[in-house]
């Protein structure tokens, strides 16, 4: 990996006394499809609102694209980054959140458009132009007038995802996308971000309980526990012969529900 | 806890100050002052009870099966929530008499308190009876209790706890009500700083004491509500 | 028990009709007053400055603390002490605005903080800048828990208003009282006092209730 798009270098999270990431040494290249899966509190979402910037990290450099995140270049020393540094850095990442978080008084199309106006100060039609594409894309084009409350659990999924596209990330984060949704749900959803993967486009932090969808998109699966990667590696090889006592263990609580 | 703190603090300025100005030329007006908070207190306590018992009475009436009783409620609660606390007042003191009934000072002042705030209060203890979860209505209907009972054994001392911030809170607001009880010529901490303001013309000191009195009742009531609710919902662990 | 239909409609009800127009006229200038000083308290209790949040909450809880008839009294016979002399209604229009903003900061408060924290992580995602966010993310959906609690302190104020007639201002209770020791008759004045809020207070509460319901079909749907 010559440029990492991603690289966590050292990366100390902690809640009070609980130590969430514990010196988190991660990279992600461009392009990549990357999976976290892990037990409850094992820290694998946290590595995704670390990096959105979500949560204030107590040590360590997250760095994206050769930038630093929550540092800035100040000569050749690095300070801690200002909030304009801070938004640059942010405004190449999305992020798509477990229980959608959709603005409920605004409809599909007006959550697509908000902050293309608001943040990237596109003209709206420009803005109408592209949430549109982004709507069909996900196959809602007929619900573009609906609003959240009107909408399932998975047609909201979908809307969030164009709604996060609509600012042309290039690194997006789904942090347990289809774990809110009922079960007939999880594919139509599945589904739009497996289109993503296959673009090649983007570079995707997957954190998931679906294994069998990790194992099928993704380049590189990682096994998080107590704040740390545990093992990690190609997914065939980590679900067909795991290293690892806790992934072992794990892997057959996973399987077995 | 914040609560115990701002008590605490609260009870602790009073005695300092109460002692500074039991040494100082504030003697000259602090015993009427206190004579006053006698009869703050003595309404207040009696109003709290028949604002309790109102509210639990009338609050459970307004959830009843039966249509009379059902509306009965729903009128007291609507007309005492509707009119102003001093008009009630002055109807038990000055109008009744005219219907034949006449009311000691005293007895006007309980009346109209407790019955106003009973009202609020009755809304508070409907919300609590509501929210108790129609699981367990349905587990005592399972197990076959009669209904009286299961309202009384069961769905009410479930209430009961959720029902205490917000009588505490009510009856900080009641025990502020008082103050307007010199309308029917009683003559409370309120009354007694207006006249011993007439009287000595120092305002900042006789209404700092007096504001003082009132927030240290506010802090007692909150301390006690506060204590009850951790008692009461102690064996029921975090729910959430 | 005698109610005198005459007395009634040649003296009880023009001297109220005149004097609900000064109820209507305090609760309104209160109203506006503590939505405005509400808001104030609000920003200073939620400042960054841990001084200045720390004093604004020891006012708010101060003031929630102590009874409003206090409040007028203090401020009735401090301020002309301090030479501001001021008339008896501005002064209670103060006093009753006081002790709102104290109410109605709570409700801003409870308000924004009623909206879920995930709107704001989303908004954070999407790199909206933070006073958009508020404009256009938070205050809309704060709205809806806001708008009925403040109608209901609308309702509040308007019965406070009869507590400023211990200053001797013109309102509906103070006329009553006058009428009262004037010809020695309580009933009919007090009584049409009472009917006079149980209505309004009435009409309010089904207004409160359309106005809900409203918006929260306009703003949530």
């Amino acid at each position: 990996m010559t440029d990492p798009k991603i690289r966590f270098e050292k990366v100390t999270k902690r809640y009070g006394a609980l130590v969430v990431l514990d010196q988190l040494q991660f990279e992600v290249a461009e392009g990549e499809v990357v999976t976290i899966i892990g037990p409850s509190g094992s820290g694998k979402t946290t590595v995704l609102r670390v990096l959105m910037t979500l949560e204030p990290i107590q040590d360590g450099i997250i760095w994206v694209g050769g930038e630093p995140l929550n540092k800035m270049w100040s000569g050749d020393r690095l300070v801690p980054a200002s909030e304009a540094h801070i938004r640059s850095v942010r405004s190449r990442i999305g992020m798509v959140f477990q229980n959608f978080n959709l603005f409920p008084h605004m409809t599909a199309l007006e959550n697509c458009i908000e902050a293309p106006v608001q943040s990237l100060k596109l003209p709206k039609s420009e803005a109408v132009e592209r949430a549109v594409e982004l709507l069909e894309m996900v196959g809602l084009d007929d619900k573009r007038s609906h609003y959240p409350s009107q909408l399932s659990g998975g047609q909201q999924q979908r809307v969030a995802i164009a709604r996060a596209l609509a600012m042309r990330p290039k690194i997006i984060l789904f942090d347990e996308p289809t774990s809110a949704l009922d079960p007939e749900m999880v594919g139509e959803v599945l589904t739009v971000i497996r289109e993503l993967a296959s673009a090649h486009s983007y570079t995707i932090l997957l954190v998931t309980h679906q294994m069998g969808f990790a194992r099928e998109i993704s380049n590189r699966v990682c096994f998080f526990d107590q704040g740390r990667i545990v093992e990690q590696g190609e997914p065939g090889r980590l679900f067909e012969s795991p290293r690892n006592e806790r992934l072992k263990l794990f892997l057959s609580k996973i399987l077995q529900a | 806890m914040t609560v115990r703190i701002a008590a605490i603090a609260a009870l602790t300025a009073f005695l300092v100050g109460l002692a500074v100005a039991t040494f100082s030329e504030l003697r000259v007006f602090l015993p009427a002052l206190l004579r006053g908070a006698v009869v703050t207190i003595k309404i207040s306590v009696l109003s709290a009870f028949l604002f309790w018992a109102m509210a639990f009475v009338t609050g459970i009436g307004r959830l009843s099966k039966i249509r009379p009783i059902r509306w009965t409620c729903a009128v007291y609660i609507e007309v005492f929530r509707g009119t102003s606390l001093l008009v009630i007042l002055f109807w038990f003191f000055f109008v009744l008499p005219e219907f034949g009934v006449l009311l000691s000072a005293t007895a006007a002042a309980v009346l109209g308190v407790g019955l106003n705030f009973g009202a609020y209060g009755a809304e508070v203890v409907r919300g609590a009876v509501a929210a108790v979860p129609q699981g367990q209505r349905e587990a005592a209907v399972a197990l076959n209790i009669p209904k009286h009972r299961y309202m009384l054994r069961v769905i009410i001392p479930q209430a009961i706890p959720v029902t205490i911030p917000g009588l505490s809170n009510l009856t900080i607001e009641m025990i502020k009500a008082t103050a307007l009880v010199s309308a029917v010529t009683l003559v409370d901490i309120t009354f007694a700083s207006v006249q011993q303001n007439q009287i000595h013309y120092r305002t900042l000191d006789i209404f700092l004491v007096t504001l003082m009195l009132y927030y240290c009742f506010a802090q007692f009531v909150r301390f006690g509500g506060a204590m009850l609710e951790e008692r009461m919902t102690r064996h029921l662990g975090k729910v959430h | 028990m005698d109610w005198q239909w005459d007395f009634t409609f040649e003296v009880v009800l023009p001297r109220l009709w005149e004097a609900a127009g000064v109820t209507v006229y305090a609760t309104v200038m209160s109203f506006l007053f503590a939505l405005l000083g509400g808001l104030i308290l609000m920003l200073l209790k939620t400042s960054r400055f841990r001084l200045v949040s720390f004093v604004a909450g020891e006012v708010i809880e101060f003031i929630r603390a102590t009874p409003l008839l206090v409040q007028i009294f203090f401020l009735f016979f401090v301020l002309p002490q301090f030479g501001i002399l001021l008339p008896p209604l501005t002064t209670g229009i103060l006093a009753i605005s006081i002790y709102n903003s104290a109410l109605t900061a709570e409700v801003y408060r409870a308000g924004l903080q009623s909206v879920p924290r995930g709107q704001w992580e989303a908004a954070k995602a999407l790199n909206i800048p933070t006073h958009r966010v508020y404009q256009r993310i938070i205050i809309p959906q704060s709205l809806p828990p806001i708008i009925p609690a403040l109608g209901n302190y609308l309702v509040a104020i308007f019965k406070e208003t009869p507590l400023l007639s211990f200053v001797a201002v013109g309102e509906i209770m103070h006329a009553s009282k006058l009428i009262g020791s004037q010809y020695y008759r309580f009933t009919e004045a007090v009584t049409i006092a009472g009917i006079f809020f149980l209505v309004l207070s009435l009409i309010s509460a089904v207004g409160i209730r359309a106005v809900e319901r409203y918006v929260n079909k306009r703003i949530l749907h």
